[in-house]
């Protein structure tokens, strides 16, 4: 046995109770919508489950369209850098200097 | 009690001025004991006009009490007791002092009954909050300060103009309605909405916040923006235009949220996402729908004040900000990580949390008012922001898997400033009828009603069941070392690099003409030398001994002559 302290989490069935609760959650609150007599303000609300269904697939529609966002957003850590080194360090003189310096 | 008529503003910047010459203990407790005094003062003093005089034809009222402006004011006093507390460990006097003198200024900005007024501490505002980010004291850290304040200084420039055009037309510098008529409106609307973030004019703050000292950031969470919500609440309230422009604000940050690595810049686009829903509300107009904006500022001051502190805390303990660097922190920093998600439940507006009981005034009214589509999307934004906010902050930050940082819970002060804000967040979020009390309209809205718990409620344990899923196949974007390119991107790299394209062009082409020139003044030279070139000719040196015996000849018979002459 390490002497290292054990953790809440670094056990996998603590990690595999939590799932569970929230799957049994979900399941409570989608079954609620059958039981309780909601007010509806927007006629979409009539649908079953609608802000289930509503919350699950706008997360999801998030996380793709944002890692889709990555094929042409996405740069070096260090893209921006050469902005508080060339322009400001007066040895250096990149670029902005000595391509175009006229002879 | 001993009461005082001296503005907030005055007590706070000779708060700043006792900071600046104190050191240790005392002043921590002069720069508490400042807005504790301010507050309490304020709660006694009744509505109206307390301060005013004439400035040229103009009747200048600096301090100018509505309800508008007290619920501003109230939350800023808080955020300014908070923010305090958390930084009392630092040292740096700079910081101490510009934190003093910008949460001062932000009281004086909503205090300001006139637009010249407003003006001063428009641009006060962006003066003493530059040096939070500059006191970073990174390379990295002074550009981006630089850039901050030229477009805070631009902002004000604008306003200026704006109150010109505004006083020339009205005769009067009242801070009151404008709305969108004549050039003042639009002048003044933009000034706004580049401190108001809204989009394309929003990358100042997702630029500068993350590169504020762990300290730094928190007042600046709380002040600027907050102040653009409450210049839109007075002067442009039901401009429907801002329905889209706030309905825009919650979506899009929260696409960079999802990808972002450095979790302080997370939370700038979270911020610009929740102030979407203010200046929603305020679009809109309806009593409901201001109330739902303005107790919605007030709550996110707080809440976001929270999540700033709890990865501030992170930063400071660490030294690291970015998800991919972070993770399983909550074995060691467990007090920071029930902060972080109470904050984090607020912000995703869960029943009994503070975020539930304004953003749902928001959404209602949006509904009521028949925008189908703004509500549609305020619902997505509501999702999303559960998303990045409430799970991908604390989870990558302290759960996720495990980097090996062991630090401990930070100093005491910023605990105990958390616990602050937390408890706040609980606190309105169990009894909104505090809240409401002070909000400008009375409306009776009660949100703990069936239909909206459960609504609520299924839309953030499906998304958080989304993220569960995504996570489990694979298809949650990793935490990459990278930067996102945003629309700053055209002010820091394609119109540099245009300009840059054009003036290497521009110097091409001079220099052609200048060769040019050059090359027909060398064989204008060139034909003239030659044209007088040779034995004797006008620039030669070289001459035949023939012609200089002639003239030695003509010397001596000039010579003879002469001597005849004597």
């Amino acid at each position: 046995m390490d002497n290292k302290p054990k953790h809440i989490f670094d056990d996998p069935k603590n990690v595999k109770r939590v799932m569970h609760f929230l799957y049994a959650s979900c399941a409570l609150l989608f079954a609620l919508d059958f039981v309780i007599h909601r007010h509806v303000y927007h006629s979409w609300e009539n649908l079953w489950g609608f802000h289930a269904i509503y919350g699950f697939a706008g997360c999801v529609v998030l996380v793709i369209v944002a890692t889709w966002m990555r094929t042409f957003l996405m740069r070096s850590e260090d893209y921006y850098d050469d902005e508080w080194n060339t322009d400001l360090d007066e040895k250096n003189t990149s670029d902005t200097g000595a391509a175009n310096v006229d002879d | 009690m001993w009461m005082t008529d001296l503005p907030p503003f005055v007590l706070f910047f000779i708060g700043a001025l006792f900071a600046a010459l104190t050191r240790g203990r005392i002043r921590g407790f002069i720069m508490l004991a400042i807005p504790l005094f301010s507050a309490a003062n304020l709660w006694m003093m009744p509505e109206g006009v307390h301060l005013q005089f004439a400035f040229m034809d103009y009747q200048l009222e600096p301090y100018k009490i509505d309800k508008l402006s007290l619920m501003f004011a109230y939350v800023f006093h808080i955020a300014a007791v908070i923010s305090i507390t958390y930084s009392l460990h630092v040292k740096d006097t700079v910081q101490q002092v510009a934190g003093m003198m910008y949460a001062g200024s932000a009281l004086g900005a909503v205090f300001a009954g006139d637009l010249l007024t407003l003006f001063v501490f428009w641009e006060l505002l962006a003066l003493t909050s530059v040096f939070l980010i500059w006191a970073r004291k990174t390379r990295r850290a002074y550009v981006v300060g630089l850039r901050y304040l030229i477009i805070q200084i631009f902002s004000g420039v604008l306003l200026l103009v704006g109150v010109l055009f505004y006083a020339t037309e009205k005769g009067t510098l009242d801070f009151q309605y404008i709305g969108l008529d004549g050039v003042y409106g639009w002048l003044i609307f933009f000034a706004i909405g580049i401190k108001c973030a809204f989009p394309l004019l929003h990358n100042w703050l997702t630029d500068a916040y993350p590169e504020a000292t762990p300290t730094g950031t928190v007042f600046l969470s709380a002040f600027t923006t907050k102040v653009a919500v409450y210049a839109l609440a007075r002067g442009y309230p039901g401009t429907e235009l801002l329905v889209y422009i706030g309905a825009a604000m919650t979506c899009f940050p929260i696409f960079w949220a999802v990808v972002e690595n450095d979790l302080r810049r997370v939370l700038a686009y979270s911020l610009i996402n929740q102030v979407g829903f203010m200046v929603c509300g305020i679009g809109i107009g309806t009593a409901l729908a201001i109330n739902g904006a303005v107790a919605h500022a007030f709550n996110d001051v707080i809440f976001k004040g929270l999540l700033f502190m709890s990865m501030g805390a992170v930063l400071h303990m660490t030294g690291r900000i970015n998800g991919s660097d972070l993770g399983g922190l909550y074995k060691t920093m467990p007090k920071t990580t029930v902060l972080c998600i109470i904050g984090a439940a607020s912000i995703s507006a869960f029943p009994l949390f503070s975020g539930f009981v304004s953003k749902s005034m928001v959404m209602a009214a949006a509904l009521e008012n028949g925008h189908d589509w703004v509500w549609l999307m305020l619902l997505f934004a509501s999702a999303g922001v559960f998303h990045h906010a409430g799970i991908k902050i604390p989870y990558f930050a302290f759960f996720a898997h495990d980097s090996g940082l062991r630090a401990s819970d930070p100093p005491t002060n910023m605990l105990i400033a958390m616990f602050i804000a937390a408890g706040l967040c609980i606190g309105i979020g169990v009894y909104p009828a505090a809240l409401y009390s002070l909000l400008p309209y009375d409306t009776g809205y009660n949100p703990y009603d069936a239909t909206h718990v459960l609504a609520q409620t299924q839309l953030l344990f499906f998304s958080a069941l989304a993220f569960v899923w995504l996570n489990l196949r694979g298809m949650y974007p990793p935490e990459l070392k990278s930067t996102h390119l945003d629309f700053d991107w055209t002010y820091r790299r394609f119109i540099p690099l245009v300009l840059r394209r054009l003036l290497a062009a521009i110097w091409k082409v001079d220099g052609v003409i200048r060769r040019s020139f050059l090359a027909k003044l060398d064989s204008g030279l060139n034909y003239l030398a030659q044209r007088h070139e040779g034995p004797s000719s006008l620039l030669s040196r070289d001459h035949p001994a023939g012609s200089m015996v002639l003239w030695v000849a003509v010397l001596l018979a000039i010579y003879l002559l002469m001597s005849f002459i004597r």
